[in-house]
């Protein structure tokens, strides 16, 4: 590696520091604004003492002033510490759950893209290729739809189709009840090929398979639409009719055409990820994916602010370390970018 | 060699048939180096497309033959068209910043247009340094992206590609318009070489100084027809078309006080040319049967054609 990209990586990785602190602060308010609070939402009624109420708030931390507060996460989480949940259950540090719930948004994730790529690539290919036909038009008309299709709405149609009428797939939950899975990385297909143990390999795969295709049938759109007119526009270029006239046969010449096309797409890719934690969120509550999705829902119903505020900040992080990887990867595939 | 017969080729653009090229018939010998001139639109650029069958979207070959050595390649099937491009016939493209991958490195590009047609990669290999070398290329920039070379450079290492496989023919497709004067002379001397070792060269350009410098023959394009064609000593000594005469006056001399002249008027629309002589419009001697008839291209010398109704 060049001195250049080493730089460039550092720099690109302290930008996700302002990124995360934004994000930190516009969550922590948000959350202020919201009616109730952990301790309202645990006890379930406004009806206790003042006194008990007062201590329940004091042991949280909640009757600080809000920069205190403000500032408090934020030392923690400068720290590494994601603090400890403040509503049922108590105290339990947030970073065990993120332990526990990101492995699988995280599998969700890698197969709704790796779905939805393959997808957009195929789609998107076919109708630059068949440019001004009707398989041209058809392939658009699936961009559109895929695009605005409502993700909950989809993946029930999907659970109806294939899990009561048709049986053959399972509609909710990571892996069955009755599979043993001792879980080393916490995604599951993973663990269970490390493991050899195939049982729960076939039946982690048939519980990604809904969700999965459901989210990323959703967000294939975009790369349809996308891969289809930088496809035209790569196959109008001089180079592909130099090709031509070198004699390099057809599929060979896609091939060129579809690396060429592929460079813009990455950049979409990195931003696609971010649409795609947000679906993933939607996707786990249809399919109850016991992911970060789930998580977040859960724990904004108890306003358990250290949790959320945890675990979006987590997700940015996230967010920004993929978009600098999605970036180096750019720099790989395309020789003229430098650092 | 090459015959060419009555082409015809129109563009149907959502605008209307655009009738871009319209009988037009020249041959090519081994080893001859013909010109097409013909300011831009005049079908010259289609014409060289043509011969290789690449006319773009949404262009049309109508009709007429091209016969390569006897056989018709309109009636070629794609698989026998491959064969025949790269190894028979090749072309180089006016933009060089623009006819190379820029993924892929210079000498992949180069070796994959013989490893296509059947070479094999090790010779390949050898056999694509020697083609940098030969279009003044060092070898150690045979790993080379082509964004890491000059316009003038990626210019060449086309012109290797196009040679690769010693085709019978290279059309140069306006190679040198987007290069400076000099690097010009260098792609022009290249194009020399390979002609002295026996390959045609169908040379496309709008530069008339340029098609007089090298060319043994000239094919003069107006409006999708050819107007003159003939020995090019010939077509600069005793030039009989109108048209040619006013682009031979409109060519500025730097050693001279020679006033420079414009033709006059536009080149026409190809959707609704006029009718007659598509030039009559534009000509100081055009007359009433310049208007109703279209003049036929006739042998006026040995070799000398002309499509004008009043020198006939």
């Amino acid at each position: 590696m060049s001195r250049g990209i080493v730089q460039y990586i550092i720099l690109r990785a302290l930008m996700i520091i302002p990124t995360v602190l934004v994000l930190y602060t516009i969550v922590f308010l948000f959350m202020r604004v919201l009616p109730g609070n952990p301790i309202l939402a645990v006890v379930g009624t406004k009806n206790i003492p003042p006194e008990q109420m007062k201590h329940l708030m004091h042991i949280a931390g909640l009757d600080k002033p809000l920069y205190v507060q403000y500032f408090d996460y934020l030392w923690q989480l400068l720290h590494g510490n994601f603090g400890v949940t403040l509503a049922f259950p108590m105290g339990v540090p947030v970073s065990d759950y993120l332990k526990l719930r990101f492995p699988a948004t995280l599998e969700l994730t890698i197969w709704s893209f790796t779905i939805s790529i393959i997808i957009g690539l195929i789609t998107g290919t076919i109708g630059a290729i068949k440019k001004g036909t009707i398989v041209d038009t058809s392939m658009r008309l699936y961009s559109i739809i895929a695009y605005t299709l409502f993700i909950p709405w989809f993946g029930m149609i999907l659970q109806y189709i294939f899990g009561v009428w048709l049986h053959v797939l399972p509609t909710s939950g990571r892996i069955s009840p009755n599979v043993n899975l001792h879980t080393i990385t916490g995604l599951y297909v993973l663990d269970s090929i490390i493991t050899e143990n195939w049982p729960a390999l076939v039946s982690s795969v048939k519980h990604l398979i809904l969700p999965s295709l459901t989210l990323g049938i959703v967000l294939s759109g975009a790369y349809t639409r996308i891969v289809r007119n930088n496809m035209v526009e790569v196959l109008n270029q001089d180079f592909i009719r130099a090709y031509k006239a070198r004699g390099v046969k057809d599929w060979k010449i896609t091939w060129y055409a579809l690396k060429n096309a592929f460079i813009p797409i990455i950049t979409l890719m990195g931003l696609q990820f971010a649409i795609l934690l947000g679906g993933a969120i939607l996707t786990e509550t249809t399919f109850n994916w016991p992911g970060m999705g789930t998580f977040i829902i859960d724990r904004i119903e108890y306003r358990d602010y250290n949790a959320i505020q945890g675990t979006v900040v987590f997700f940015a992080f996230f967010v920004g370390l993929i978009s600098l990887i999605v970036d180096l990867i750019y720099a790989l595939l395309d020789p003229r970018v430098k650092y | 060699m090459l015959e060419v017969e009555d082409l015809t080729v129109y563009y149907y653009t959502s605008k209307g048939v655009v009738r871009a090229v319209e009988g037009v018939s020249f041959s090519i010998s081994k080893r001859e180096w013909i010109t097409f001139v013909g300011e831009s639109g005049s079908g010259k650029s289609t014409v060289a497309q043509a011969v290789i069958r690449l006319v773009p979207y949404p262009g049309k070959i109508q009709g007429g033959k091209i016969l390569f050595n006897g056989k018709n390649i309109l009636e070629l099937n794609k698989k026998e068209m491959r064969k025949l491009r790269g190894r028979e016939i090749s072309m180089v493209f006016q933009d060089p910043m623009t006819s190379l991958d820029p993924l892929r490195k210079i000498g992949d590009q180069v070796v994959e247009a013989m490893t296509e047609h059947g070479v094999d990669e090790e010779e390949a290999k050898k056999r694509a340094i020697k083609l940098l070398k030969r279009v003044n290329i060092p070898e150690d920039r045979i790993d080379y992206y082509p964004h890491q070379l000059s316009g003038g450079q990626r210019q060449r290492v086309a012109i290797a590609i196009a040679a690769a496989l010693e085709p019978s023919l290279i059309i140069a497709d306006e190679p040198t318009t987007a290069l400076d004067v000099i690097v010009q002379e260098s792609i022009m001397e290249l194009l020399q070489e390979l002609k002295n070792s026996g390959t045609s060269i169908m040379f496309v350009t709008h530069d008339i100084s340029l098609a007089f410098e090298r060319s043994d023959r000239i094919a003069v394009m107006y409006a999708g027809k050819v107007c003159e064609l003939g020995r090019s000593e010939e077509l600069v000594s005793n030039p009989i078309h109108p048209y040619l005469k006013a682009l031979l006056d409109s060519v500025p001399d730097v050693h001279s006080d020679k006033k420079v002249k414009a033709i006059p008027g536009n080149p026409p629309d190809l959707r609704n040319p006029p009718s007659g002589c598509r030039f009559h419009p534009r000509c100081p001697f055009a007359s009433e049967i310049c208007k109703k008839e279209e003049p036929e291209l006739v042998e006026l010398e040995k070799g000398h054609f002309v499509a004008c109704h009043e020198v006939v």
